[in-house]
């Protein structure tokens, strides 16, 4: 840990791609940030103070976030920390609430009727909960994918840009060279390139249109991505390049991906967080560790029988 | 089993149909049903088309006769001059629609996207039970109410407003609104939910939403509602001749006194013999009303397969 980690901390906000033309290592912060529930007083006090403030402030955290949907409890007591360029996978039976826990960090539980949230959500440190929080600022710093590609029903080109011109983007060559970068930096561009304005968004297959979201997505300019089951309707070549995809985002955006598939959370996550439906049928945290250890060495039986298939 | 083989087995197969199986009684009643309707609708379009050029084949005069704004079937010089008509269908059920859509649009995405469950609850039916009022109750109540309404306490602008272009319309715009907002409505509702939460995802507010994705997907829908609400309006005769003033000319003026195609047919058929040229002009009127909403029917089909495609 020295300065230039927040040099580049403060250089990545402001201009992405350079960070990904360059991913010098030595400038990049270490993967795996042993935070969360794992953490130990030593880690947080590792280095010079002010260093340990920047390094140790996860980029998003929950703090015993609850979820009730009229009088259902859907989500009991969920605390944990997502550090900067990571990702956490959330994995666990059906009804175990990872969608649920998930569509707090950018608020969209709010467009349920009846859902109530409790406890803190933190992105930067700031609470997303509180009154003041701007929805609508925070779903661009907070983007999402969904479990079923959905494209809009206009051209490739207009999908992409559509996030920067609703904040009144307007500038052609600017917008132009936006929706380049997007569609590259979700492997697109190549496919789609000659036909942007064209060909309607609906008309891709099913994987080009999750890469299309994936784009539409990172054309916001967002720090934290939130992925609910992104490849779970896609054949399994298609889920691969999204993998393949989500690892390469994983050098700029901190992203938490639900999933059901477990393989695909220990190809792709940097730590996995296992998630159980209990007695209530509330979904709980049971376990949060490094992905290779949660799969390997698990500390808890209810883990260790839902990763080695013993149910689920 | 054995013995139900044998009774009925692949020997059963060859066994004639039973009588009743081979006339297949359900199905041509269905057919004939359905051909029915069809044969009914072919025939009225024939026997209206039929009638509708008596007034040249039979009665003699040009064609050229009807296309002129003076009407006068009865003193002479007579003159069967269709334009006011046509003029006065099309402009009050313009400004009907002008001022029915846009109202029917905000019901219908107040209903769609911005309404708690318990107020759909109650606009849905008190929109049906508007359906279900009869024209002539709205007439009715544009006679005795909204008429002497306009004359009394609009008579500050500095014109008169009574029996006009404007009350007729106004009572039209009334009655077209729920078809417009139902029609809208669905189309809203048959947005996908996705694209709606695909559209908030991305820091987009509940307006930019509607605005740059609810209305342009559910636009062949809404355009349907409003040619809809057109030929409604269009077609519509009893609420209008009621508070429209029925004045045989060219409509000059929203505060005028105008005539349609639909009222002037009503008021005329009684006083005319079949046959006779004053008579048959009228059916030459049914026929372009029938013109119009066949046009307006074509462009819901176009409108619709257009929208498909996207």
């Amino acid at each position: 840990m020295n300065t230039g980690d927040e040099m580049t901390t403060t250089t990545r906000a402001q201009d992405p791609i350079e960070a990904s033309i360059d991913p010098s290592p030595a400038t990049l912060p270490p993967r795996i940030v042993p935070v969360g529930p794992g953490r130990t007083a030593d880690d947080a006090r590792t280095g010079s103070p002010d260093v340990a403030g920047v390094a140790a402030m996860p980029k998003v955290a929950a703090e015993a976030v609850s979820i009730t949907y009229g009088t259902k409890l859907a989500v009991r007591d969920v605390s944990l920390e997502v550090p900067e360029r990571s990702i956490l996978a959330l994995i666990g039976p059906s009804g175990s609430g990872k969608s649920t826990f998930l569509r707090c960090f950018n608020r969209m539980n709010d467009l349920i009727p009846g859902a109530r949230v409790t406890g803190q959500v933190r992105l930067d440190g700031i609470g997303l909960m509180d009154p003041d929080v701007s929805v609508v600022e925070l779903r661009r710093r907070v983007g999402m994918v969904f479990q079923r590609p959905n494209p809009f029903p206009m051209s490739i080109y207009d999908n992409v840009a559509y996030g920067p011109r609703r904040r009144g983007a307007s500038d052609r060559a600017q917008l132009d060279e936006l929706v380049e970068r997007s569609l590259t930096r979700a492997a697109l561009w190549t496919e789609v390139k000659d036909d942007l304005r064209r060909k309607s968004g609906l008309a891709l297959s099913g994987g080009q249109q999750q890469r299309l979201c994936i784009a539409r997505v990172l054309a916001t300019e967002p720090e934290v991505i939130l992925m609910d089951e992104p490849a779970s309707a896609l054949d399994p070549i298609s889920t691969l390049r999204v993998e393949e995809l989500m690892r390469e985002l994983r050098e700029l955006y901190t992203i938490i991906i639900v999933t059901h598939n477990m393989q695909q959370a220990a190809r792709v996550s940097d730590r996995t967080a296992f998630f159980n439906m209990g007695e209530d049928r509330a979904g709980y945290l049971v376990e949060l560790d490094d992905t290779r250890t949660l799969f390997t060495n698990p500390k808890n039986q209810l883990t260790e029988d839902y990763v080695s298939g013993r149910f689920g | 089993m054995a013995v139900v083989g044998e009774a009925a087995g692949l020997a059963g197969l060859h066994v004639r149909p039973a009588l009743r199986d081979r006339l297949d009684l359900p199905r041509r009643v269905v057919f004939l049903a359905a051909a029915s309707m069809v044969a009914i609708v072919f025939v009225l379009l024939g026997f209206i088309a039929w009638q509708g050029v008596q007034l040249f084949v039979q009665n003699g005069y040009p064609i050229g006769s009807v296309i002129s704004t003076t009407w006068s079937p009865q003193d002479a010089p007579i003159s069967f001059g269709v334009l006011p008509f046509v003029a006065g269908t099309i402009g009050v059920t313009g400004v009907a629609v002008l001022i029915s859509a846009p109202l029917s649009i905000g019901l219908a995405l107040f209903l769609s996207e911005v309404a708690p469950r318990w107020a759909r609850a109650v606009v849905q039916p008190a929109l049906e039970i508007f359906v279900g009022i009869p024209s002539v109750v709205w007439g009715w109540l544009g006679l005795t109410i909204l008429v002497p309404f306009l004359r009394t306490n609009l008579n500050g602008l500095g014109f008169t407003l009574g029996f006009s272009w404007f009350a007729g319309s106004l009572v039209l715009s009334i009655m077209i609104l729920p078809t417009i907002t139902t029609i809208t409505y669905d189309a809203f509702r048959a947005v996908p939910q996705d694209l709606r939460t695909g559209s908030l995802a991305l820091g987009t507010t509940r307006w930019q939403t509607i605005r740059h994705i609810l209305l342009p997907a559910a636009r062949a829908g809404t355009l349907t509602a409003i040619v809809l609400g057109l030929t409604r309006a269009a077609g519509e005769a009893l609420a209008v001749q009621m508070v429209i003033g029925n004045r045989p000319t060219m409509p000059t003026s929203l505060t005028q006194p105008m005539t349609t195609l639909t009222s002037q047919i009503t008021l005329d058929m009684g006083n005319t013999v079949f046959g006779a040229p004053d008579n048959n002009v009228l059916w030459t009127m049914g026929l372009i009303l029938l013109a119009i909403s066949m046009i307006a029917v074509l462009l819901i089909r176009k409108l619709n397969r257009s929208g498909g495609r996207r």
